[in-house]
């Protein structure tokens, strides 16, 4: 079939402003968006640039608009999508070059909510493993999936009014800590997250949940991570 | 304008092996960790069923019993004194991970949940043994995570989006890298006392593969057109299961639960290949399985695929046909949830590229190019040794899949990689540190990155009579053809002359793009010139390897021979020619014997 994708180009070297090139080329429905994006970039522009790695939805690189809505280019098909497709880059985060954004603040974001685990208590004295039942192991299950693609954060309208709002992505990594019962810093990041940029910037949009290819339930995650803020109680 | 840093230790790639030597080197040395992709879009991320361990949380296991597997999984060719050391330390390795905060499954008493994986068996029994401590299908994104979030925790210094384009060698001494930054396109010139190569593999040369774009050789690439030796390249690993044509990866876990392969007649096959352990075999057994089945006219539909099959009701058939039981002697009956459960990213693959669901439907599955087994020369603490007597290179690291320790030897078991990134990710960040910690800075020569600048104006003024991409999709389908699971002298020989028709042919490829910020395609040219350069040393080291071994399996010499041939390959490019010698396996316990699945 005929595929007709229009890309969002910009060049910082040559251009004022962005603006939009149509190329037509042959594909299969089944077809991922980015195998289009690399024959073009292949065949007929070298010069067109965007991310990508593991090309199958786990590394998180090539997060893109594609008809309007936050995706990875390697996990939307052209069956998924139709033969009119157009391009562009998230919103939200500057325009470096083309497909290309600035992920920076986006990463700077995250690392406000301490991602990482703490737990100062000493070890279990043979050396082995904490202890963690299956139960409360399943409790955080959804938010270890993240991938820190940034399509939750770039689609949220809260977060285009305002770059310092932490957004989704921060707050599903500040769930996958606070509700591991392993970890012994929830009240701090509790504590980050009420913060003027914090959880409150979040007004139920749903944008984040639509986006997220992961299909984490983000919105239900704020909202529990709300909760806890509230009833000071992590169930 | 190149600008100047200066680093004790400078750790190139971070993937698993890159974080975990990040983490290690800065506890004691000032340490930069350099990355083409942002740490958290590395190729371990992709690693799916598990990091084996003998922890015997749910039934007993031993080091030994997993040292034992990993030479036999080798073919012999593994050197069991570094084998001995990974297995030893994979207990602590792993309870380490958890202490970091790593979300490992686990057993309803709370410890760390393990699953069967090819290859891994308890040695009194020879049953599957559960060794694969597992987060869901998701254990090397999980590793990632935790490393890179580790390593923000310890203020790791990181350069992310810094390409390495070449290494400085002083006096046979290291003295640091060239790099390019690719949100602005200046060259640095990054001093340092010990570099630590951790770049991954290269199956990006491989048609259909399951590795992600990055991997491109860089790092092997750079060290051989300095003269360090790279040790058999020859050994490439197809894994049995990857999604038909596309190549990404549908983990040996799912067989771990009782997944089972099926022909295009209806029949499960793989007993008549590995009677003992079936459809837990190595994982070059079954891929050889699997060809063989296809060439045989087996395949579905005459087509060149066969089924893997999860599907409840036929996996519980089969296991009562072949006595599996719950660990407490009950029934094995897996369901539809546990399915869900234990396997959600590769039911959701499927559903996303296959429109297939494996909870009812079957999965076309055929052999993806999937793991460098050789790699630079190292010792068990990542140093990196370039001749036949081991001489370590002064302050050149080597770690993760780019590295050949050899604990892979001639062919993988699966969990032993993730395994290998955190064991010697971590030793080639401790050495490299107590390295630097002694030593002086080498004096920079004046001209550091003259090479690299030339390198990139050749590309940039190339005839343009060739095209980058044309160029790639050539080469990869001649690797995948002629230097894939199934081997022959004529066709070796013919891929051979090819890569070098194709390295000629590079130097009339230009690149269109002149711009500085993010010049992508000037990046893939360039990787374009290291998947020949490394492609050209596989291609060659596989002629020359005359039996079969592991991964190689030659049509020509169907035999593994160990009168011959039991020596790794060693491979050196001396002025753009390619020199081949060998060195010893290292043997301790275990004497080769045949291999049996």
């Amino acid at each position: 079939m005929e595929i007709t994708i229009k890309i969002f180009r910009y060049n910082p070297e040559k251009d004022k402003r962005g603006h939009y090139e149509v190329y037509h080329v042959e594909g299969d429905e089944n077809d991922r968006v980015l195998d289009i994006l690399e024959y073009i970039k292949g065949n007929h522009d070298g010069t067109l640039s965007f991310r990508r790695s593991c090309a199958h939805g786990v590394c998180g690189s090539d997060a893109i608009r594609i008809n309007g809505r936050n995706m990875l280019a390697c996990k939307t098909l052209v069956r998924d999508v139709g033969e009119k497709i157009t391009v562009e880059p998230v919103l939200g985060l500057k325009i470096v070059k083309d497909l290309i954004v600035d992920m920076e603040p986006f990463f700077d974001n995250y690392k406000h909510v301490l991602p990482y685990f703490i737990n100062n208590s000493p070890l279990p004295e043979d050396g082995r493993e904490r202890l963690q039942s299956p139960e409360d192991r399943a409790r955080f299950d959804e938010t270890t999936k993240c991938i820190l693609c940034a399509c939750c954060t770039t689609s949220c309208p809260s977060y285009w009014a305002n770059g310092n709002y932490y957004g989704p992505a921060s707050i599903v990594t500040a769930h996958r800590f606070i509700f591991d019962s392993r970890d012994e810093a929830a009240a701090e990041r509790l504590q980050i997250l009420s913060e003027t940029d914090g959880i409150a910037r979040c007004h139920t949009a749903y944008n984040c949940t639509e986006a997220c290819p992961r299909e984490i339930k983000i919105t239900k995650v704020i909202g529990e991570v709300k909760m806890a803020m509230v009833t000071g109680k992590l169930d | 304008m190149t600008k100047n840093h200066q680093f004790d230790v400078v750790v190139v790639g971070a993937g698993g092996a890159g974080l975990m030597a990040g983490l290690y080197a800065s506890k004691t040395a000032k340490t930069a960790v350099i990355s083409k992709l942002y740490p958290t879009r590395s190729h371990t991320g992709a690693a799916q069923g598990g990091i084996g361990a003998a922890l015997g949380n749910i039934e007993e296991d031993k080091p030994e019993w997993h040292t034992y597997d990993t030479v036999k999984g080798s073919d012999y060719l593994g050197d069991q004194d570094a084998i001995e050391f990974m297995c030893e330390e994979a207990i602590n390795a792993v309870l380490e991970l958890e202490h970091m905060g790593l979300p490992f499954d686990r057993t309803p008493d709370g410890k760390i949940s393990q699953r069967p994986f090819g290859g891994h068996t308890n040695n009194v029994t020879g049953k599957p043994v559960r060794r694969a401590a597992h987060a869901a299908d998701r254990t090397g994104h999980m590793i990632l995570q935790t490393l890179y979030q580790q390593c923000l925790k310890n203020k790791v210094n990181f350069l992310d989006e810094f390409q390495v384009l070449d290494f400085i060698m002083v006096n046979g001494k290291t003295a640091g890298v060239v790099a390019v930054e690719l949100s602005t396109g200046e060259l640095h010139v990054i001093h340092a006392k010990a570099v630590i190569f951790a770049t991954g593999g290269h199956g990006r040369i491989f048609e259909v593969t399951s590795n992600a774009y990055a991997y491109t050789g860089d790092g092997a690439a750079i060290l051989l057109r300095h003269g360090i030796p790279l040790e058999d390249m020859e050994f490439f690993q197809f894994h049995p299961t990857g999604i038909y044509k596309l190549g990404i990866l549908i983990t040996e876990g799912v067989r771990g639960e009782g997944g089972v392969l099926i022909n295009g007649k209806g029949e499960r096959f793989m007993p008549k290949y590995a009677p003992s352990v079936k459809d837990l075999a190595s994982r070059d057994v079954v891929s050889r399985a699997i060809y063989t089945e296809i060439k045989e006219g087996r395949g579905v539909n005459g087509k060149n695929f066969v089924y893997l099959d999860i599907r409840p009701e036929t996996v519980n058939k089969f296991a009562a046909e072949d006595g599996r039981t719950n660990i407490d002697g009950s029934k094995y009956n897996l369901t539809a949830e546990q399915v869900l459960a234990k396997l959600p990213d590769i039911i959701d693959f499927c559903r996303v590229y296959l429109g297939v669901d494996p909870v009812t439907q079957m999965m076309p599955i055929q052999p993806t190019a999937h793991y460098t087994m050789g790699g630079i020369p190292t010792n068990k603490f990542g140093e990196v040794v370039i001749d036949d007597k081991n001489t370590p290179f002064p302050g050149l690291y080597a770690a993760g899949e780019c590295a050949c320790v050899s604990v892979h030897g001639g062919n993988r078991l699966g969990t032993n990689s993730l395994l290998d990134l955190v064991v010697f990710g971590k030793y080639a960040g401790l050495k490299a540190a107590e390295y630097a910690n002694q030593a002086e800075f080498e004096k920079l020569p004046a001209d550091s990155e003259s090479a690299t600048k030339a390198q990139l104006e050749a590309l940039k003024n190339g005839s343009g009579r060739e095209n980058v991409f044309k160029l790639s999709n050539e080469l990869k389908k001649v690797m995948f053809a002629d230097v894939g699971i199934y081997r022959n002298e004529k066709d070796m020989l013919s891929a051979l002359e090819k890569v070098r028709e194709l390295k000629a042919r590079f130097k009339d490829v230009t690149v269109t793009d002149t711009g500085r910020i993010f010049n992508t395609e000037l990046l893939n040219a360039w990787e374009l010139g290291n998947m020949l350069d490394v492609a050209e040393v596989i291609a060659m080291s596989a002629a020359n390897r005359k039996e079969s071994r592991g991964g190689h399996s030659r049509e020509d010499f169907p035999d593994r021979d160990d009168k011959n041939w039991l020596k790794h390959t060693l491979i050196w490019n001396k002025d753009g020619k390619l020199e081949i010698g060998y060195k010893p396996v290292t043997i301790t316990k275990h004497q080769p014997k045949a291999r049996v699945y």
